[in-house]
Formats: structure tokens, sequence, C-alpha cells
């Protein structure tokens, strides 16, 4: 059911997540490459949430933490890698070996997984591409079907709407109101938003009126239900005009997370948790 | 790094097989109007291509960059110079579904873990299960679209048996599938794969054979080195050259903007 109300909740990320991320809900942290909601993700990490469907074009360092810690029994996605850099090694370790929790893979291309956000944000039950022929991914994949165009003949592959519990994104601004201006790489953001049972923004700053920048878009509030000003909150990855990729921290990504224990390390170090699993040194 | 050295008549020069393999790429872009442009050496080289070879050439990433004149090499498809240069930013599924799905891009510059001899890619997993691989690689990204959508695609990949099996172990992107027949038979507009440019030669689809055929070695490689990093019966053509030698101002170009990007 659509939310439709225009009122939206101002809220600390702690009572967010607290308040709308359960054990075992379907969430998707979008943000292609700009604006990924870091902070959001590590107080998932932080509160101790597990058994989610985490879904994400590019699952990046953020679900690498997620997974590794242990949040995530299922991963819906299309690419897996940390951008420039190499391997996502917690994401690795649990298909490779299990580790912490076994893993399973809804995996998919970016074409498909964007249009699946359109078709949840639309409310059709699938949307339409032409997509996976000749491939082996429809062998190993689900939520996907071969149709044949009423009007063409054409065979194409439908694909079923996502609607996660819960999305959350990072933007730039939010006014008063809880509207939301976000700028630059605009991702799949409005449609990972409108396709979610549940829409949580973090935003750089609250402010008075929005002055809209180029090639900038206003999320209306109507389809937001949750604000949290959190500052940074885009870090390590970038929030365009406020500050820039932290490259040297996703080159740096490796040594916390090629090795299991220094991995739990850098959970305990970061404050995301108090003791290291034991277990990891095994 | 290997390194092919060569010493040339004017004075003592020097190149990588990377640098090489680099820069035939940006040679392949050279009178194309558009390139859909992956991260890593696709990117270096598309860049490389736009700065002296193609000042015109269109630049677009699947981040919704269309346009883009990046001063750096981009660690990510999305960074933030790709949007300041970019004519236009469109979001991802406009991406996808108004600028690569109708054809309306030239040609996909792509890596990939493996190739095999109908120029099918892999970037999904190595070993023979799915479910429990040797290695689980990102996975597909935007190549497979790009891969049936684009009129051509070029392959940038270094050479080695692991890379170059006969069959590859996962079909992430389709060139002509299991055998030549499949491709026709997909209905794609455009033509797939039609070459690989590797660290020791380039190999291009031949239509009359249906599969990859060695058609050029860089300077200093032999075939047989060429057939022993490829894992089936590489068809040599019989028209073979030698690829050109970088120009100085191909290699002044490629290290200025490596040397560049290093200053992140």
């Amino acid at each position: 059911m659509v939310n439709k109300s225009a009122a939206v909740d101002f809220m600390t990320l702690e009572e967010a997540i607290a308040t709308h991320v359960q054990d075992g809900h379907s969430v998707a942290l979008e943000g292609f490459t700009h604006a990924i909601p870091f902070s959001a993700g590590k107080e998932i990490i932080r509160q101790g949430r597990k058994d989610l469907e985490l879904i994400r074009m590019t699952p990046d360092l953020i679900y690498d933490m997620l997974i590794g810690a242990g949040c995530a029994r299922r991963l819906v996605f299309s690419w897996g890698g940390n951008p420039g850099a190499g391997s996502l090694y917690r994401f690795r370790d649990a298909v490779e070996n299990e580790w912490p929790v076994p893993l399973e893979l809804e995996e998919h291309t970016h074409a498909v997984m964007a249009n699946r956000y359109v078709a949840g944000a639309s409310g059709i039950p699938f949307a339409v591409l032409r997509a996976y022929r000749g491939t082996d991914l429809p062998e190993y994949t689900e939520n996907t079907s071969i149709i044949t165009c009423p009007f063409t003949g054409e065979e194409l592959l439908a694909v079923a709407a996502l609607k996660p519990d819960v999305t959350i994104v990072h933007a730039q601004q939010a006014d008063r109101k809880g509207n939301i201006h976000l700028w630059g790489i605009i991702g799949a953001q409005r449609e990972a938003l409108m396709c979610a049972k549940t829409a949580i923004v973090t935003v750089e700053e609250i402010v008075d009126e929005i002055e809209l920048k180029p090639g900038g878009v206003v999320i209306p509030s109507l389809a937001i239900d949750v604000v949290c000003v959190v500052p940074g909150g885009a870090r390590p990855s970038y929030a365009y005009g406020y500050y820039d990729r932290d490259n040297s921290e996703y080159l740096d990504w490796i040594n916390h997370s090629q090795d299991r224990k220094a991995f739990e390390q850098w959970l305990v170090d970061t404050e995301l948790r108090e003791h290291v699993n034991a277990k990891a040194g095994e | 790094m290997t390194s092919t050295q060569l010493i040339k008549d004017t004075g003592y020069t020097e190149w990588t097989d990377t640098e090489l393999m680099t820069i035939s790429a940006a040679r392949a872009l050279e009178s194309v109007t558009s390139c859909f442009v992956g991260v890593g050496i696709p990117s270096t080289a598309a860049i490389t291509a736009q700065r002296i070879l193609n000042p015109e050439l269109i630049l677009i990433y699947e981040s919704g960059t269309i346009g883009s004149r990046p001063d750096k090499i981009p660690l990510s498809i999305g960074d933030g110079a790709l949007c300041d240069s970019a004519i236009s930013t469109v979001s991802v599924p406009e991406m996808f579904n108004y600028w690569l799905q109708p054809g309306r891009i030239d040609t996909g510059l792509l890596g990939a873990a493996q190739v095999d001899r109908f120029g099918n890619l892999n970037s999904t997993v190595i070993g023979d299960e799915y479910r429990r691989p040797k290695v689980r690689l990102p996975g597909a990204g935007g190549a497979p679209e790009i891969a049936s959508a684009c009129e051509e695609v070029t392959v940038i990949i270094k050479h080695s048996r692991k890379a170059f099996p006969e069959k590859v172990d996962f079909i992430t992107s389709v060139g002509h599938g299991r055998d030549m027949a499949v491709r026709g038979a997909l209905g794609f507009a455009g033509q797939g794969p039609v070459r690989v440019i590797t660290d020791l030669g380039i190999l291009e689809m031949s239509k009359e054979h249906g599969e990859l055929m060695l058609t050029a070695i860089h300077p200093g490689v032999t075939v047989e080195t060429v057939a022993q990093a490829t894992g089936w019966d590489l068809l040599i053509s019989p028209h073979l050259v030698v690829t050109p030698e970088p120009t100085q101002i191909e290699l002044d170009t490629l290290r200025q903007l490596i040397l560049h990007s290093s200053k992140r």
C-alpha cells in the first residue's frame, strides 16, 4: 500500500533504524557510487540486525561491512566489487566459505536491477526489457521470465518489481517539510525510494528553501517517510558539492577486510561492535 | 609486470606491454562517435583516445554521465569528475533504457576475467560450480547489455591460458554463444565483441570462421607466445600484422594521464 502522507518524521539515525529496520527485512541502501548511505549501513551493524535481504546494484564497501558483520542472509545485486580496487573480501568469504553465515545470492545486471526498481516505483508487478538472451544468467537467478510482446512478437525479459521493506538513500539537502534535494549522479535513488514501504533519507543539512542545482532533482515529501540529518553520512563515498570520495579509504579497505580477524578488529575499533567474534581466528 | 623493451634507431625508448595494450584500445576508438566505458584500463584507453586521437569522442559511463571529459582516470564509474564535465547526467534507469537499449551507442569497451573463442565474456564466477565457485568475481554490472546493444564491442584483457579458455566458465556477456549460430538467432542489433586487445596482440572476430582470429601481434611478440597463452587452437590470420609501435605523443599522453591520476 502506498503511503499517501505528506508528513515526514525527522528523527535521529539511531531512532530511524531502531524503528524501521527489523530482523528479516528486505532493505535497499542505494546510491550509485555517489552518496552511498554509509552511516545508515554502519548503524544497522551497530544495532545488530540479522537475516536481512540486502538489495543494491553495487554492493560496494557498505555491503561488504554488513555481510562481514553477519547482518545478511540474502543479497540481490548486480556488481559486487570494490570500484577501482578489486574484490570485496567479506562478500567473497561469505559466498566461497559461508562465513560468517551463508549468503544466498540473486544476481542480475544493472539494467535489470534498474528496471525492477522502476516497476516497484510504478506500482506494477514487472518491467520489460531486452536482456539475458544467450547468457547463463537466467539459469542461476530468480524473478525473471521470458514473455512475448503482444504487439511485435519479440521475446523480451520480464523482471519482477522490487518491493523492499525499507529503502535508505543519502542526499545533500532536505527542507523543513522533508522535500529532498539531490544533485550530481542520481543513480536509481528516486526509483529505489518510491518502491519501498518505508523511505528513509539521510541528508547533509536542512535548508530553509531549496535552490535547485543544475541537474538536480527534488523528491517531494509525499514519497518520503523519514529524514535524518547526518552530515558526512556518505563518507567514504562522496556528496557532490559537499565533499569528495575518499579514494584512499577505498584502497585501504583491503587491509580491514581481506582477513577475518582484521575485519573483526575493525568492527571493534570503529565501535560498531563491542567484542571480536572469537571464531574469526579459525 | 613484464615489459617489452625495444631499442629504436632514434634512441632508447621503451614501453610496457600494458601501455601498448591500452594504446591499441585507444586507437580502436579513433573513428567512433560514442563509447560506453567500463572502469580500469578501458577508461584509461578511452580518455587517451579523447585527448589525442578523437577529440569529439562522447564518453558514456553507466553511472549516467554522457559526454564526460575527465581530467583524471576515475577510480569508480561514478566519480564527481565525470559529472563535472558531462553534457548531461541522467539517472541509471534512463541510461540503460533510453541510451543503451535502443542502440544509440556505437562502441562498448569492456574488460572481463575470461574470454573464449566465440567472444563470450565471463565476469561472474571461476570454477564449475556457480554456488561454490573457486573465485567469486564481481558479477555482470552493465556488461551484458553493453555487449548486446552497442553496435560493436572491444574487449581489453591480458593474455593467459586462464583468461582465454576454450569455453568460459560462465557466460555473463554473450559474444556468439556456445557456437556461431547463436548470435544470429538472438536477434541483437549489434555485432557483439568484434575485437579483443591483449598485452600480446589483437584478435578479431572472423565472420568466415565464426571465431576469434589473431590478426596482429605486438612488436617483439611471437605467434608461438600468443598460441601458448591461449586455451584453444588459435586461428592465425594469413594477413597477420605487427602492431605499430606507440608514438611519442601516445606514450606521453598516456603517461601524463596516469601520473596526474595518481595524485588523488
